[in-house]
């Protein structure tokens, strides 16, 4: 019997726990946040219901900081794809005057994040949502199950999941209670830039290098991507050729020094990397255990 | 945007990532250095980055047991409460790879009140890792970790005979504890037990075989895990089971069958049928995102359009035509109760392949997990294992666990918590107990026909085919007479008379040989009461 790759197995495993939202909860959506993983569940979705289409909407929490590329990506990818996409900000959290320069990067992770996307799932009453989020990229996230079970208040009790064995995922839930799925649970980073390669996803183009203008803030490249990022004394922006490991926020996203500018050249520099992939990313260190709080407050 | 949305062609490139995956489970009593072995692999393989590395060393500061030197287990601690309490509560899954092998590795507590998460690891997994301290040596945890790793179907184990630094890598006490753990669990069916004396705290043969250990002939764990083999047994190239998980109907053109090859292999042309109906027909066609296949392989998550207008939904199971998966509504398994109310009959569902039903319970006996006697009981404790026998509602396909791991394996949910109260695998299905009360009586008129005409195994047999033999036979019968007795109404009558016979003996008989064969079936209902021999 010839053996399934390495790839092949984690495909199949993805594409059957997508299937089985599909066939036992009532009103899924896929969390679309346009970055890779996302880029990679949405490929999975289109193979598993080909050649239909995904029996659900698409939903993305736009903060209105994310890359201007990142919505122009989505924007093209959607409309070639033929899908519904529910584009959801949190108004209350805009008009309240929240902004991430002002009000500093936690409180702007809450509202603009975090309460914008209960806010959205309660409002389309959204019963299963799918995360591209892996195992690998954090260590709260490591022991989190591929059905998370979520309260009627999106929390998350990491001291009582319920035991997956097998591929017997038990979907039964009581009304107002929810679930985060994760298809990608088991891939590495290494394995989504692989896949990535071999099924020819298309990607936002800022995941490789060009020279971009870039101001060095708090030890990071930060590229300003708009007037909202007011330059403190003694910043300037330079041309510099960078590309981006993660995406999200613009001013919390930082850029990586590279001339890798295909693909090849990415997954080269990542395997010879000694950094992790969210080192990038100014919210997941405002301490310890800060990512497994986020969580229970019902962050992805 | 001028973003690259096709890559160019020259762009894609061989994939340098291993071809092959091996998932394991590392476990072990409290305090044996589980943490530590996996953090040492991630650590030896290079897949602990800077920044996490940094944190580490503020955090082995802050929490660590190893003084001023890295506390490696706090790489695989993933919860606060965990990192506070220095222990592992729930399965972590921790992942590397070498230029050889992609590793998933489920990291899995101790504790005995954590039983449940050790068991769900050990479901997944290809292999299984077994850490004794050398101070301590074959200890109840260790058998019983060796029991439920076999109960859920691993069939390969390494001991890793750890601390070995702590005892003078004493080849002496290597030797006694790889006699006491073979003797300990000779019963449990493995198929290859391998010893490796390690240190995990210092590295010794975990990368690289240690000088402290020149009497060791074996491999580093490292190495053994990247080469050892666990392809599963190959299955008929020319069976094929694949419950069916959705049904895609997109249009009114198109109709697909969805689900994960359970075992075996699919192929355009193949003839299969349809359980529990038993409606026979063949595939079409192979559906993937790409367009079509002619052929799919185990594990595969597949799209199967069949030749006729069959009916299938989530549940049935697509398999060859010659397959004899017999369905049935009782089974009797293993199972290990992970609740922490005490196991009791009623109230539960059975998930099994990918189907629920309404399913009553009997316990028989509980397994003692360090002696593996068996005692006859009525409930069983979290995390204790008992033989049962479960009833279902409905009818299911099912498979022995030995045989099958998608049929064989089940849980047992709550039907007022929803909670996952138990996981099994089957080890006998009573196929003598077809549905006959209740599932008779919504059967429609032609299945009443078939059950008439059709021999013992009706499920793999259409009502045309019954038919035409019969009727094959009955002329058969005329034809002899005719020759016999040169007579034509005496022929006429012979075969008229085998035919009509054929049917009612055949019922007769049937319920005759039924409540014969009863007298060994105990409802399981009956029984409940603990009289489970």
């Amino acid at each position: 019997m010839i053996q399934l790759t390495h790839l092949q197995k984690l495909e199949a495993e993805a594409i059957h726990i997508i299937r089985e939202v599909a066939a036992t909860c009532e009103n899924p959506v896929l969390l679309y946040s346009i970055g890779k993983d996302s880029a990679v569940l949405l490929h999975l979705v289109m193979k598993a219901f080909a050649p239909g289409k995904p029996p659900f909407p698409l939903l993305h929490v736009d903060t209105t900081w994310k890359f201007r590329e990142m919505i122009a990506f989505r924007d093209a990818r959607i409309a070639e794809l033929g899908l519904e996409l529910i584009v959801h900000t949190n108004e209350e959290g805009r008009a309240a005057g929240v902004n991430l320069f002002a009000s500093g990067s936690r409180l702007h992770t809450d509202v603009m994040k975090t309460q914008a996307l209960r806010q959205a799932l309660d409002k389309y009453k959204f019963d299963a949502a799918f995360g591209g989020a892996r195992r690998d990229e954090e260590r709260s996230r490591a022991k989190e199950r591929i059905f998370s079970m979520r309260s009627p208040e999106h929390r998350w009790d990491p001291k009582s999941q319920r035991p997956e064995p097998w591929r017997l995922f038990n979907t039964r839930k009581r009304p107002g209670e929810s679930f985060r799925v994760f298809p990608l649970s088991n891939w590495t980073e290494a394995d989504v830039w692989d896949y990535v390669a071999l099924e020819k996803i298309p990607v936002v183009p800022l995941y490789f290098a060009k020279p971009r203008p870039v101001v060095a803030r708090d030890g990071m490249l930060i590229m300003r991507d708009d007037e909202r990022m007011a330059l403190r004394a003694g910043e300037e922006i330079e041309m510099r050729s960078v590309r981006f490991r993660t995406l999200g926020c613009y001013p919390l996203t930082g850029a990586v020094e590279s001339n890798a500018s295909t693909l090849s050249g990415i997954i080269a520099e990542m395997r010879s990397s000694r950094v992790s992939e969210r080192q990038g990313r100014l919210i997941d260190h405002d301490g310890g255990a800060s990512m497994e709080q986020k969580k229970q407050e019902g962050y992805f | 945007m001028n973003a690259p949305l096709n890559l160019p062609a020259a762009d894609i490139f061989p994939i340098a990532a291993p071809a092959a995956l091996l998932r394991f489970i590392t476990c072990g009593s409290v305090d044996d250095g589980k943490s530590t072995l996996i953090g040492r692999l991630l650590y030896d393989t290079g897949a602990v980055p800077d920044d996490q590395l940094a944190s580490l060393h503020a955090d082995s500061r802050r929490f660590g047991t190893q003084g001023d030197a890295l506390d490696l287990a706090l790489l695989v601690d993933g919860l606060a409460a965990e990192r506070e309490q220095g222990i592992t509560i729930d399965v972590a899954y921790r992942y590397f790879s070498t230029p050889r092998r992609a590793f998933i590795v489920a990291d899995t507590p101790g504790h005995e009140q954590y039983t449940r998460n050790m068991a769900t690891g050990a479901s997944g997994a290809d292999l299984a890792i077994i850490l004794v301290d050398a101070r301590k040596g074959v200890l109840a945890q260790t058998r019983r970790h060796s029991f439920i790793v076999s109960m859920v179907g691993v069939r390969r184990v390494v001991v890793a005979i750890n601390k070995m630094d702590l005892v003078g890598f004493d080849e002496g006490v290597f030797t006694a504890i790889a006699n006491s753990y073979r003797a300990a669990t000779r019963h449990l069916g493995f198929e290859q037990i391998v010893f490796i004396p390690v240190s995990a705290l210092r590295g010794d043969n975990i990368a690289s075989l240690s000088a402290d250990t020149p009497w060791y002939r074996g491999r580093a764990l490292i190495d053994y895990l990247e080469t050892v083999d666990v392809s599963a047994l190959a299955a008929d190239p020319a069976s094929l089971r694949m419950p069916v998980q959705w049904v895609n109907r997109p249009n009114a053109h198109f109709r697909g069958f969805s689900g994960t090859i359970a075992l075996g292999a699919a192929h355009v042309g193949q003839d299969v049928k349809i359980l529990p109906s038993g409606r026979r027909t063949r595939i079409a066609s192979i559906v993937t995102a790409l367009g079509e296949d002619s052929s799919a392989q185990q594990d595969e998550a597949v799209t199967l359009v069949l030749e006729d207008e069959v009916d299938a939904s989530r549940g049935d199971v697509i398999v060859s035509a010659q397959d004899e998966a017999p369905v049935a509504r009782v089974f009797d398994g293993r199972l290990l109760w992970m609740s922490e109310r005490a196991a009791s009959g009623q109230g539960l569902i059975v998930q099994q392949g990918m189907t629920t039903a309404n399913a009553a319970l009997s316990i028989r006996t509980q397994i003692d997990v360090n002696t593996f006697a068996e005692q006859p009981t009525d409930s069983l404790p979290v995390n204790g294992i008992g033989r049962v026998r479960i009833r279902s509602e409905k009818p299911l396909v099912l498979a022995t666990y030995s045989q099958d791991r998608t049929l064989g394996a089940f849980t047992l949910i709550d039907r007022l918590t929803n909670e996952t109260v138990a996981l099994g695998v089957i080890d006998e299905v009573n196929p003598a107990d077809l549905p006959q009360g209740h599932a008779a009586v919504a059967r429609k008129a032609p299945d009443l026909w078939r059950r008439l005409l059709a021999p013992a195994d009706s499920s793999s047999e259409t009502l045309a085919e019954a038919l035409s033999w019969r009727i094959v036979s009955a002329l058969i019968v005329t034809l002899l007479a005719a020759v016999a007795t040169q007579t034509a109404w005496i022929a006429l009558l012979a075969g008229a008379a085998d035919f009509a016979l054929r049917l009612v003996l055949r019922a007769a008989h049937r319920d005759a040989f039924k409540r014969a064969t009863a007298l060994r079936q105990v409802d399981p209902e009956q029984n409940a009461d603990g009289g489970g021999i």
